[in-house]
């Protein structure tokens, strides 16, 4: 049996012993399978749980694993967004006449316990279709379980699952399941998460704002916890904060553009002509529920320094500039906009001219401000490829946790980054560095700006400041 | 702007300036509004927080009658004053004023509620 060694202690003999080891069936979307076990870690670490692998896979959408309690498997799926579902598994086998006489032989008062009650049998059939009534048929060979209480479709006390796994080939879907399952469902993960976050329902959104489904993993990532103080230094629509705030964290950002801050950029709904008035990462955060968690955003220059040397954070999640997409088709469709919005189409002369410098100023900034053991979690644009560790940013406090791919063309992909702190800095330490800049200019090289283009960006920049600069007169004329 | 971000903010941003805290405050309009309070996360905070620079700023606000002068020895248990900290810190909106760089008088404007930190050009 493997156990994962990722940040936490494995447990000693005794401890082991003590416990009653159960195993559950983790069961995940079929989405985003490389940033599993990187969040499956993160969320194991942040409450010190001890999970021991049974099975582990990233081609099969399902883990077996052994905790020693369920509650661990409840406080498992209240955060991880690629979970879909988590079982106590009482039988498992790839032949249904072993899955039988395995769950005739699983310990009768375990059963009862849960059988005494009112209850469902839910029948999953992955990749194969089966009609009610064949699903039915199925639950009735299981008739020789001590079902004593009543059935309650709606809201039953207890809820069994029988799972037929067919694989994930659609196109050659076999004639029997590859893997049979038969257990209690104790948890749904958080992909009802995603749907409550979606951005076509979200009050005040951007160009640039993130993902749902990717902030809740950024946010986990970062072991957001209650009452941690977390930061965005490149905030945006402030997506990440929101996530951070559900979990508990107290929110705070900054941004260098003054009009998205303000929600006074182009909307970026097609069908939205100007925004609404009341737009903006506050009202956001009021829409989720989350406002007595948020604190503040700020106009500011991430290259400056603004806050107090001793000002001490417990984790920073960020999606810095040149998150990749400013591709180059892109910058067409604002031709006739002189008020571009678009931070990577403002400011390229200077941000790609300081990239390496944004990256090395984050993990400088990171040291400084978090905690021992804070992370910080961002998003680091790279050309596919020739992928190897020594190409990230490197600081001798921070260790690299996990690194997952995101691939966005055939030449570019974004990797995940997550570091933890692991000591203060001390005099003798060695510098902070990023890898090789080859493979970066050949990144950037690809999507040189045509000449026009870059007048056009030049023109929508001067637009800008011109409005920003009446803005601030008339805010301030108001009052004086 | 919350007081807790205040007690944060230098203006360091700017060239020669070596402490720039406290920044000075300014108000136009305040608004105050209640917010949950959380004991757990201001026991974790208060270690975090420059005191003094709380109070000043709540006597600027003229709310200094809202807070002790100085941190009593039992804050982590003292519950009343924990509510106070806890309306000082998360309650007072500062939505329009000035910010004041405390060595060299630079007005940073907060509109909206958002402090604007940005630089001009001819000050980088
Ligand atoms: C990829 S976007 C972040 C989007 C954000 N996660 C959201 O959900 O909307 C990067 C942000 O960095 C900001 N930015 C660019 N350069 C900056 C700088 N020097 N300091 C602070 N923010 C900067 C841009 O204005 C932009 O909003």
């Amino acid at each position: 049996m493997d156990i994962l060694k990722f940040g936490y202690v494995v447990p000693t003999v005794e401890e082991t012993m003590s416990k009653i080891w159960k195993k559950y069936l983790l069961w995940f979307a079929h989405q985003h399978a490389n940033f599993r076990k990187e969040e499956m870690n993160s969320i194991i670490s942040m409450f010190k749980i001890t999970l021991r692998l049974v099975f582990e896979s990233t081609d099969h959408p399902f883990w077996i694993v052994e905790l020693s309690s369920p509650d661990e498997a409840y406080l498992i799926a209240s955060r991880s967004v690629l979970l879909r579902y988590c079982i106590e598994l009482w039988a498992r086998s790839t032949n249904i006449e072993v899955l039988h006489s395995d769950l005739k032989s699983y310990p009768k008062d375990e059963i009862e316990l849960y059988l005494s009650t009112t209850f469902k049998v839910v029948v999953e059939t992955f990749c194969k279709h089966y009609t009610q009534r064949e699903k039915v048929e199925k639950i009735e060979t299981f008739n020789y379980l001590p079902l004593k209480g009543s059935v309650n479709l709606k809201n039953p006390d207890t809820t069994l699952f029988y799972i037929e796994y067919y694989g994930i080939e659609s196109n050659s879907i076999p004639e029997k399941p590859i893997e049979l399952f038969f257990g209690r469902w104790i948890a749904d993960g958080q992909r009802d998460t995603i749907q409550k976050l979606s951005l076509k329902s979200r009050k005040f959104i951007g160009n640039t704002s993130m993902d749902p489904q990717l902030s809740i993993i950024m946010a986990n990532q970062a072991r957001v916890k209650k009452g941690d103080m977390v930061l965005d230094p490149f905030v945006g629509t402030g997506s990440l904060l929101i996530i951070a705030s559900i979990f508990g964290g107290y929110t705070f950002g900054t941004d260098i553009d003054f009009l998205m801050l303000h929600a006074r950029t182009r909307p970026s709904r097609i069908s939205q002509k100007i925004r609404d008035k009341d737009e903006s990462i506050a009202s956001n955060m009021e829409q989720y529920g989350v406002k007595s968690r948020f604190l503040d955003v700020l106009v500011s220059d991430f290259s400056r320094t603004l806050w107090r040397t001793d000002m001490q954070l417990d984790a920073i999640i960020t999606d810095p500039p040149y998150g990749i997409r400013e591709a180059v088709e892109r910058v067409g469709t604002l031709k006739s906009n002189p008020f571009i919005e678009d931070d990577q189409i403002h400011y390229p002369s200077k941000v790609i001219y300081k990239l390496e410098h944004l990256f090395i100023d984050l993990l400088i900034f990171s040291v400084k401000h978090l905690r021992l053991n804070g992370r910080v979690v961002f998003w680091f644009p790279l050309f596919r490829g020739k992928y190897s560790e020594d190409q990230l940013p490197f600081h001798p406090c921070l260790t690299l946790v996990a690194s997952s791919e995101q691939i966005l063309s055939n030449y570019t992909s974004r990797r995940l980054l997550t570091y933890e702190k692991i000591k203060e800095p001390e005099t003798d330490d060695p510098a902070c560095t990023i890898g090789e800049a080859n493979f970066r200019d050949q990144y950037f090289n690809m999507r040189k700006e045509s000449r026009t283009v870059r007048r056009l960006r030049q023109s929508g920049e001067r637009a800008r400041q011109r409005m920003e600069w009446e803005m601030r007169k008339t805010t301030n004329g108001d009052k004086t | 702007m919350k007081l807790l971000t205040h007690n944060m903010l230098t203006s360091k941003c700017l060239k020669g300036v070596l402490v720039g805290y406290p920044l000075k405050i300014e108000v136009q309009d305040l608004r105050i509004c209640e917010v949950n309070c959380n004991l757990d996360f201001l026991i974790r905070v208060i270690p975090r927080i420059d005191y003094p620079v709380l109070y000043t700023a709540m006597e600027t606000l003229g709310y200094a009658n809202d807070l002790p002068s100085e941190k009593p020895e039992d804050y982590q248990t003292n519950e009343e004053f924990l509510k106070k900290l806890h309306h000082a810190l998360f309650e007072i909106e500062i939505i329009n004023g000035n910010l004041l760089c405390p060595e060299t008088g630079r007005k940073f404007p907060i509109n909206d509620g958002i402090p604007n930190m940005l630089l001009n050009e001819d000050e980088t």
